[in-house]
């Protein structure tokens, strides 16, 4: 572990910090501009951070330590993951302690604690959305193994950095197989950031929430980190998909300061055009009945499959 | 490997992959208005792929080739079936005899046979681009499960069709394409039995009131 390795792991996390919240802002403002609405300000989900942050919270009578901790444990979960995708570098230390499956874990558990939070108070919508996060959640996750693993076969190791070695500083070659794991990753990032084929995140109608059912019980300093957390989310995925699919100009292994600071303005730039993109498809597509997400997330995990399967018949 | 075959070769070997990508949406595409979308789409990739291998190989009669799959298969057919739709009022059913996913997982399954039967065949092959045999394979195949599962006509027609997008870019891509007179035939062949399932489509409608096919299985009212 050398110290610039520990800077750009530093440089990198409070980056992610800073950045969810304006990235949360810029699809909200490409939507609004895109349904013709006037925009809210870029700046908007600070405002509405800083303003939760100053409230006093109200928590149910009958809640428990986990409906008071899950807000911590989800936000450290995503701000750990927030370190482990490479983004900006690929020298992190925290990278080398967890691979891409562990980050699914790692993604697992945020879910898990704000499933068993939603229904710890026993409210009906709490439970319901619960319910309906781990039924998406049970779909999505083998499709994102599967992509994962297509991009491990490639590079032969499932450590994120070393993908991205692999794809971004050895000698430029098509993957074919990569095509198809694309398509499925996007169905399953929209899936896990509940938007909208599967989740609206503006709605707050009983019946069609899925995310926003079970953080209906939190108010002010927990559901600012929550909200935060839901960014941070966004931010990660973006970030993997930037990893896996468009990899140039993240710093190499052993790269000089100039290199990372350089990194930096190109991610924004690359997060930017991401977020315009899940904004066109969110403007685009109608949401999908529950019963449908089955299918839809079936249709990324045979997508996900395939690409594997491209990727043996190939070789590439 | 990647790194030892050229550039050329990778982009075929990536609108191979695109060509499989579009026959599986087509596969799962419940809406007939986007099916004829997703079959332009994976005629234009043909078109593609073909002007590659004509570039590399130098074989300029394949341009004649392209030019065939661009008017035919990216404008006509897609046009003439537009408007078939909206002179039958087809444009939002398309029934499956088995639901979607069954039939994705059915396609999963068709796909690993294919590759397994296209191997042995490919390594006999001495082009940079054997390995994609499997993947045109492959879309043939799916092309032909769409043919199976489809009660409606006009999904079944495009299912032809595309079966026949794969069987040409296992002729260009895999092999280096076929005489002139043997593409000239099969794409006029493909243009002839687009007008005249057109036709038959207003006579089963004129018959039965709709274009379901299970009521050609009759014989007799």
């Amino acid at each position: 572990m050398s110290a610039t390795g520990f800077l750009s792991q530093l440089l990198q996390l409070a980056i992610a910090l800073l950045l969810a919240p304006i990235l949360v802002g810029w699809v909200n403002q490409c939507r609004a501009w895109l349904s013709n609405r006037s925009a809210p300000p870029l700046l908007q989900p600070y405002r509405m951070i800083r303003k939760l942050f100053n409230k006093d919270a109200v928590v149910a009578e009958n809640a428990s330590w986990l409906f008071r901790m899950t807000p911590y444990i989800v936000f450290a979960a995503m701000a750990l993951a927030a370190a482990i995708v490479p983004s900006l570098a690929t020298d992190l230390p925290f990278a080398q302690a967890a691979d891409a499956i562990a980050l699914v874990g790692l993604f697992a558990l945020a879910r898990v604690f704000a499933a068993l939070a939603a229904m710890d108070i026993g409210t009906a919508f709490g439970s319901m959305g619960a319910r309906r996060e781990m039924f998406v959640g049970f779909l999505a996750e083998p499709a994102l193994l599967m992509v994962l693993f297509t991009a491990s076969l490639i590079s032969g190791s499932t450590s994120l950095p070393t993908i991205v070695d692999t794809l971004a500083h050895r000698e430029f070659a098509i993957y074919p197989s990569l095509a198809f794991a694309g398509v499925a990753f996007t169905m399953v990032s929209l899936a896990e950031n509940a938007r909208i084929p599967i989740d609206n995140p503006a709605t707050h109608l009983e019946l069609t929430m899925i995310h926003e059912a079970m953080l209906l019980e939190y108010s002010a300093r927990h559901l600012a980190l929550l909200e935060w957390a839901s960014a941070l989310k966004l931010f990660n995925y973006s970030c993997i998909g930037l990893a896996l699919f468009v990899p140039f100009g993240i710093a190499e292994g052993s790269a000089d300061w100039l290199a990372i600071l350089g990194a930096t303005p190109l991610l924004i730039v690359k997060l930017a055009g991401g977020g315009f993109a899940l904004a066109l498809i969110e403007t685009l597509s109608a949401k999908l009945r529950i019963f449908r997400a089955p299918e839809f997330l079936g249709t990324a995990f045979l997508l996900a499959v395939l690409g594997m399967l491209v990727n043996l018949m190939l070789g590439s | 490997m990647p790194m030892n075959i050229p550039l050329w070769a990778q982009l075929i070997n990536l609108l191979a992959a695109v060509l499989l990508l579009l026959a599986f949406a087509m596969l799962a595409q419940r809406r007939v208005l986007t099916l004829i979308n997703l079959f332009a789409a994976q005629g234009f990739a043909l078109a593609c792929s073909t002007a590659i291998v004509a570039f590399a190989t130098h074989q300029p009669h394949l341009y004649w080739s392209v030019g065939l799959t661009l008017v035919l298969k990216v404008l006509v057919l897609p046009w003439l079936l537009h408007r078939l739709i909206v002179r039958l009022d087809v444009k939002w059913d398309v029934e499956g005899l088995i639901n979607i996913p069954t039939t994705m997982l059915l396609g999963i399954v068709l796909v690993v046979f294919a590759f397994n039967l296209a191997l042995p065949i490919s390594q006999l092959a001495n082009t940079v681009t054997r390995a994609t045999l499997g993947i045109a394979m492959a879309s043939v195949m799916l092309a032909f499960l769409m043919m199976i599962t489809r009660r409606k006509a006009i999904p079944q027609v495009i299912g032809f069709l595309a079966m026949e997008n794969g069987l040409f870019f296992a002729a260009t891509s895999a092999t280096y394409g076929m005489p002139m007179v043997v593409e000239l035939g099969i794409g006029l062949d493909v243009l002839v039995a687009m007008l005249i399932l057109g036709v038959f489509f207003f006579q089963i409608r004129e018959q039965f009131d709709s274009l379901d096919l299970q009521h050609l299985e009759k014989l007799k009212e």
